[in-house]
């Protein structure tokens, strides 16, 4: 079973402090794999701009890394900065760890003329074609995102002793978000391409619980041909990609992706104040509907955070915290362990009409609820 | 070997025991009644005196040496024309339970002389292929185990509906939501419709049954099933009614019926659900609909616009059909411009390796509304023995291919392909229809299967019965003679209509819920499904098990 654990605060902290909330939950899980994903970034060692893009992921062999060196360089990006990991080699499970990579680079100067959107194109594109490099040589190299403030790491062992091989403890690295997962997809075979979260131009998610309709899901968004729309070794990777299609795709605001993944019933929907749009839109996102039990976390570029339950609510989950400083997980355990110091009386566990967001600004939570008007000018 | 030159044999002449059905009857019981007689609707049995010599032994030369007795016995005709055909209409009406069909277990020799006077044989009835099907083959192994909390088929909520409409592509419907431009109408509807059985093929008490019983699913089970008409049109005092909105009208090559219906456009309280072009037919691809006369009553020559009495065949193709392209396109512009296009509309066609063309022509047809493919094993009222055991494709791997070809584009969602055709053949409605789902259908039409169960047709795929074509059916169902339907009371019909949809709402929870499926229809989940045979497995791209 996956645990879940979010922590974002407007001081950027040590991921470490994620990792003990992992520990807090492990009676839920069988600790055989962590996902990482921190963002607004901030090393010890090196003042980053944020607007530079990372690279994270890992060579699993020199010769993999000269491929990728290479192919960077080609590609005109200009490497500025190599975060070296303090890897305890000895207390990693895999033997096929040549380096793990976090590097900084500044895109290339032609890139300077381009839209943001090309940009962004860009960026997945190249992440893809490295990720696309690996698979053709025997999975030496793994990608696991590609973008401006934004680093993964993602590894099978016990989520703590992966977090202390590797240095996370001694505090080199802090960022202002960090969301965390305790296992590798047991579904579907050691991957790491399985493990949540899964990112997709900024945008991450980590799901735990099983997603039954996956498959006429994956059929849908492969449809799409849209290239980043691949992968695909777990069922939750779908979270992350239909947040992407709603959100970038189609222009709506982030609260329409629960009624995109969990439209509300057409009693209910009758009677809502855009029922009319909403009907509409759950028609025609009808092969995104997902079959939980779920909870879905997640991060935007702005370092907004969500957390949507499913329609089912078999799942439990907690937000807690004070301004500034908030917390999320799949037990409320977890949350004592990232916040202790604040007022537990305000913890909410979301229903299943629920998606929570902690915007940029983190004075307060938003408890969003289905049935609330829907923030669209064209909805009314 | 004495030679008797009298028998009476010519190239026709059969025997009870050449016959596929045989009439056991038992004479010890029979009290002469006579109800077995009267009620056989192919008059297979007749009442007979018979006289048997009684012979004695005398030895007194004044008496004579034999006398005679007369009795009385039904007797099986032998002839092809009055063939039993297996109803058991017979030992239903037996207070003595001493009459019975039995199935002959010998190669029958009525099937070399079926064809006389030049006709070969008509009937009503699907293709006579008994035994499982390809449907009840498959079954649903993906049990949802490894994370979840199993779902509760009693107490969770099912969301089990399905869409019959086109669906706009997400980005086009953001636009023109925005823009304030046309949305095609959609229908929200329980997956399994009524499939069309037209108001000539069927009495008027099945179809005021077949109608009630969907009123009453809508309006108090909350179940939303749409039944379709046959080609033939629909009562006016329908047409004017609420209940409209639970009709799919179709329209065929005969264009039966729809002077009624455009007259009544003005008077209409709803719009219909749907409308149907049929464009072919599962069991007869090929030939168009056949009323034959024994069932062009006086109501039925109204609603049709013809004489009565005479037969009413359909062209197997729309005059209007220079290329398929074509038609589709007039047909479907022109029936959702009578509509002011508030109501979707799609046609109908013949399960055929040439489905997925006919489809491809729809994906780039803007207002066409879906697909519905009615595979090889579709029912009819009435056609040609040889068409129905002998034309068209099987439905799943039709369904499959179909749905495959739209993923490819993206565009699954957009069209919804229905499927029809031996759905629930051998009673496993369900069954059938959710494994057709998982392999790509938005729903299924079930014809035969609503009149077995909810009239009782006694038809079968070891030919048995199958008259629906003369319009003799022995339970009233197919038959436009009062003495004939009054026996079928339409408040049972209902009452059997609700039972079958309250059944197969509780079933469909019952394999939904131990998959994890509650959210929505599992359309396209091939992952929850599996058969033991490689070939098959391999073809419609499912797991082979075993
Ligand atoms: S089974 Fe039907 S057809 Fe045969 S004799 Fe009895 S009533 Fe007539
Ligand atoms: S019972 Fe009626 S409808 Fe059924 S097969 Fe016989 S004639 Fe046809």
């Amino acid at each position: 079973m996956c645990r879940l654990a979010l922590k974002t605060a407007n001081e950027p902290f040590s991921p470490f402090e994620v990792l003990q909330a992992m520990e807090a939950m492990q009676e839920g899980y069988d600790g055989s794999g962590l996902g990482l994903l921190l963002r607004g970034l901030e090393f010890i060692d090196f003042k980053y701009n944020s607007k530079n893009p990372v690279l994270s992921g890992i060579a699993h062999t020199e010769k993999a890394l000269h491929r990728l060196n290479d192919f960077m360089q080609n590609k005109g990006f200009e490497l500025k900065y190599d975060h070296e990991f303090d890897v305890d080699i000895s207390r990693i499970e895999a033997g096929d760890r040549h380096k793990y990579f976090l590097r900084v680079y500044k895109q290339p100067s032609p890139w300077a003329d381009f839209s943001e959107q090309k940009i962004e194109n860009e960026l997945m594109l190249t992440r893809l074609a490295l990720r696309r490099d690996g698979e053709e040589h025997n999975g030496d190299l793994t990608v696991f995102s590609f973008w401006p403030d934004v680093a993964m790491i993602k590894e099978v062992g016990w989520p703590l002793g992966v977090g202390k091989a590797l240095g996370l403890d001694a505090d080199r690295i802090k960022s202002r978000v960090c969301m965390a997962q305790g296992r590798q997809n047991t579904n579907w075979g050691i991957n790491l391409y399985a493990c949540h979260p899964f990112f997709i131009q900024g945008i991450g998610t980590m799901t735990n619980g099983e997603n039954t309709a996956f498959i006429p899901i994956k059929d849908w968004l492969t449809g799409t041909h849209y290239p980043g729309y691949i992968g695909y070794q777990s069922d939750s990777e779908v979270f992350a990609h239909i947040l992407h299609y709603v959100i970038k795709q189609l222009g709506l605001p982030l609260e329409a992706y629960k009624h995109v993944i969990t439209p509300l019933k057409t009693e209910e929907l009758l009677d809502h104040p855009q029922g009319d749009f909403l009907l509409g839109l759950r028609n025609v996102c009808r092969r995104l509907i997902i079959d939980g039990p779920n909870c879905v976390m997640g991060t935007l570029p702005d370092e907004t955070c969500l957390l949507v339950m499913d329609a089912k609510k078999l799942r439990p989950s907690t937000i807690g915290g004070k301004p500034g400083e908030w917390a999320m997980a799949s037990e409320m355990c977890g949350v004592d362990a990232m916040i202790p110091d604040r007022d537990r009386a305000l913890d909410f566990m979301p229903m299943r009409e629920h998606t929570i967001i902690v915007p940029p600004d983190r004075q307060e939570i938003k408890i969003w609820s289905q049935f609330d008007q829907f923030p669209q000018p064209q909805a009314a | 070997m004495v030679s008797i030159r009298s028998i009476p044999s010519t190239p026709s002449s059969l025997t009870p025991n050449d016959l596929p059905w045989i009439i056991k009857h038992n004479e010890e019981r029979c009290t002469l009644c006579g109800r077995c007689t009267s009620v056989c609707p192919v008059g297979a049995i007749k009442l007979s005196y018979m006289r048997k010599r009684m012979p004695r032994i005398v030895l007194n030369s004044s008496e004579r040496g034999s006398s005679y007795k007369t009795f009385v016995g039904i007797r099986q005709r032998t002839d092809p024309a009055h063939r039993c055909v297996g109803c058991g209409s017979c030992s239903m009406v037996c207070p003595n339970e001493a009459i019975t069909p039995t199935p002959n277990s010998n190669d029958d020799r009525y099937r070399f002389q079926s064809a006389q006077k030049g006709e070969p044989v008509k009937r009503g009835g699907r293709r006579n292929v008994p035994g499982a099907s390809l449907l009840d083959r498959i079954i649903f192994n993906r049990i949802s185990m490894l994370t979840d909390p199993a779902l509760d088929a009693g107490r969770h909520e099912f969301q089990l509906n399905t869409l019959l409409g086109r669906v706009l592509p997400p980005e086009e419907f953001l636009r023109r939501k925005l823009a304030g431009e046309w949305i095609p109408p959609v229908r929200e509807i329980f997956p399994f419709i009524i499939g069309s059985m037209s108001f000539g093929a069927l009495s008027p008490n099945m179809w005021l049954g077949l109608l009630q019983g969907v009123a009453y699913c809508n309006e108090v089970l909350g179940i939303p099933v749409v039944m379709a008409t046959g080609e033939g049109g629909c009562p006016p005092w329908v047409l004017k009614s609420p209940f409209l909105k639970y009709i799919i009208l179709q329209i065929a090559s005969g264009y039966f019926g729809w002077d009624e219906i455009i007259r009544a456009i003005p008077d209409m309280q709803c719009e219909p659900a749907a409308i149907e072009i049929k464009y072919g037919q599962g069991a007869k691809p090929g030939d168009g609909g056949l009323l034959m006369w024994f069932k062009v009553s006086k109501l039925i020559a109204r609603l049709r616009g013809v004489p009565e009495g005479v037969d009413l065949p359909s062209p197997p193709v729309h005059q209007t059909l220079y290329s398929i392209e074509e038609s589709v396109m007039k047909m479907i512009q022109s029936l959702s411009m009578a509509w002011d296009f508030k109501v979707p509309v799609y046609p109908k066609i013949s399960g055929s390796t040439s489905a997925k063309a006919v489809l491809n022509n729809l994906v780039r047809n803007p207002y066409a509304a879906g697909l519905l493919i009615d595979g090889v094993d579709g029912g009819t009222g009435a056609a040609y023995n040889v068409s129905m055991d002998a034309m068209g494709h099987p439905i799943a791997s039709n369904v499959r291919e179909c749905y495959l070809d739209l993923c490819a584009q993206g565009k699954q969602n957009e069209i919804p392909i229905f499927a029809a055709g031996g759905v629930g053949k051998n009673g496993n409605i369900t069954q059938n229809a959710l494994a057709l789902i998982m392999l790509g259908a938005s729903g299924v039409h079930m014809g035969k299967y609503i009149m077995q169960a909810a009239a009782g047709c006694l038809g079968s795929e070891r030919n048995r019965c199958n008259v629906c074509n003369i319009g003799l059916c022995p339970k009233g169902i197919t038959s436009q003679n009062p003495k004939l339907y009054r026996r079928l009371d339409p408040d049972q019909v209902a009452q059997r209509v609700a039972d079958t949809f309250m059944a197969i709402r509780t079933e469909m929870k019952k394999i939904m819920a131990p998959l994890g499926r509650s959210q929505s229809l599992p359309i396209g989940m091939s992952d929850a499904i599996g058969i033991e045979d490689k070939d098959v497995a391999e073809r419609l791209q499912i797991q082979y098990i075993c």
